[in-house]
C-alpha cells in the first residue's frame, strides 16, 4: 500500500478487480454447475418433441422450451410449448 | 489401509508437481510408507522437481506392459527412506496408461503402502482422468485467479462423476483444496480473490494457503521439495497441510500481510 492508499480510504479497497472477479465467477460456476446436473437427453428430447409437435402445428424453432431443475429428493421437468395464435392456424 | 490421493487442478502451472512432491515427502517423513507417482505421460516433471532424474532407469508405462517390475521401477529417495517415485514415460502416448494396467500397479502399491499420491497432468484428457480414477483423496490445487477457480469447479464435478467411487456408488471422494501462490498483499488491495472468496465458490474443505514465494523456484531448481525448505514459508505452509490431512488441527497461516515499518509503508507503492 502506498502513500496514496491511505487517502483514498478502506472503502477503495473493496472496489478492486479481486469483487468484480468474484462476481463473474459465482454466476458462472453456478452456471456450469446447472449445466452438469442436467440430463445429457435434454437436447434430443427437446428436438424429438419439437418434430411431433410440428407434424400437427406449425410451430416457431424456439417454440419448445424444456426446463430442468433438481432438488433434494425429486426432479423437475418442466416443458413449455408455445403454440401459435388461433388465427395463425389453419 | 493405503489411500490413494489426487493431486488435480485442470488448468496447468497451478502448483500440482510442486504440491504431490512436498506431500509425498510430508508424508513420508512422518513414517509413512508413501510412493509419488507422475501421471504426465510425454511431459515428465515430478523426476526434476523430486531431484532423481538421473536415476530413472524404467518408468510407469514399462510396468503396465511388463517390461518391468514395480520394483525395478521405483526410486527411492536418498533424503527419506520411506519414500518412493514412480516416473512417468516420456516418450509414449498417453494411452500407455489403460485403466488395467493403472489399476493393477495401484493394487500393488497399495499392499505395500501407505499413501500414493498421484501427479495428474494438467486438462481433462486421459492421464488426469486415469489419475483420478482411483483416487480416495483428491486435492484440489487453486491460484486465486478466475480461471483456475472455474477449471477446480469442474474438476470437482469430474471427480464427482466419473471416478471409481462414483461410478460403483461407492463413498465420494473425500475433496480438498490447497490455495497456492497468494498474495496477502494484493489480497488486501482488493487485486485478488481472498481465500474467503475462494471458499464462498467452491466450498471445500480447505488444507492450506501457500503463499507465491521465492522458496518454490528455489526448491525446483535445486530438485528438492520445497517442504524440505523448513524456514520458508511455502515450506511451512505445505508443512501445516501435510499436518491438517493427517487431522491435526492448525491455524492457518501467511494469510496476513507481513508486518512493515512505517518507511516502507509510505513509499511502496
Amino acid at each position: 500500500m502506498g502513500l496514496l492508499d491511505y487517502f483514498r480510504g478502506p472503502g477503495g479497497a473493496r472496489k478492486g478487480s479481486a469483487s468484480v472477479a468474484k462476481e463473474r465467477l459465482q454466476i458462472l460456476v453456478a452456471h456450469d454447475r446447472a449445466a452438469r446436473d442436467r440430463p445429457s437427453y435434454l437436447p434430443r428430447l427437446q428436438q424429438e418433441i419439437l418434430a411431433v409437435i410440428r407434424k400437427y402445428v406449425e410451430v416457431d424453432n424456439d417454440a419448445v422450451s424444456v426446463h430442468y431443475e433438481q432438488e433434494d429428493k425429486y426432479e423437475i421437468l418442466e416443458l413449455n410449448i408455445v403454440l401459435p395464435d388461433a388465427d395463425a392456424r389453419s | 489401509m493405503a489411500r490413494t490421493i489426487v493431486i488435480t487442478s485442470g488448468k496447468g502451472g497451478v502448483g500440482k508437481t510442486t504440491t504431490s512432491a512436498a506431500m509425498a515427502m510430508g508424508l513420508a517423513q512422518r513414517g509413512h510408507r508413501t510412493v509419488v507417482i507422475d501421471f504426465d505421460v510425454g511431459l515428465r516433471n515430478l523426476d526434476l522437481i523430486m531431484g532423481c532424474e538421473r536415476r530413472v532407469v524404467y518408468d510407469f508405462a514399462n510396468v503396465i506392459n511388463g517390461e518391468a517390475n514395480l520394483n525395478q521401477a521405483l526410486i527411492r529417495d536418498k533424503r527419506c527412506e520411506h519414500l518412493f517415485i514412480l516416473p512417468a514415460s516420456q516418450t509414449r502416448d498417453k494411452d500407455a496408461l489403460t485403466q488395467e494396467g493403472v489399476g493393477q500397479v495401484l493394487e500393488e502399491l497399495r499392499k505395500t503402502h501407505d499413501y500414493i499420491v498421484c501427479d495428474s497432468p494438467a486438462g481433462i484428457e486421459h492421464g488426469a482422468l486415469m489419475a483420478m480414477y482411483f483416487a480416495d483423496d483428491a486435492v484440489v490445487v487453486t491460484n486465486p485467479e478466475v480461471s483456475s477457480v472455474r477449471d477446480s469447479d469442474r474438476m470437482l464435478g469430474i471427480l464427482s462423476s466419473k471416478s471409481r467411487r462414483a461410478l460403483e456408488n461407492e463413498e465420494p471422494i473425500r475433496e480438498f483444496l490447497l490455495l497456492s501462490r497468494y498474495s496477502p498483499e494484493r489480497v488486501a488491495s482488493g487485486e485478488m480473490l481472498g481465500v474467503e472468496d475462494v471458499q464462498e465458490i467452491l466450498a471445500l474443505n480447505l488444507l492450506s494457503v501457500i503463499p507465491e514465494s521465492k522458496a518454490v523456484l528455489n526448491a525446483s531448481n535445486a530438485g528438492t521439495p520445497v517442504i524440505l525448505d523448513v524456514e520458508s514459508d511455502a515450506g511451512q505452509a505445505y508443512s501445516d497441510m501435510v499436518a491438517r490431512y493427517l487431522g491435526e488441527e492448525r491455524p492457518m497461516r501467511f494469510l496476513e500481510m507481513e508486518r512493515k515499518g512505517l518507511f516502507s509503508r509510505l513509499f511502496r507503492g
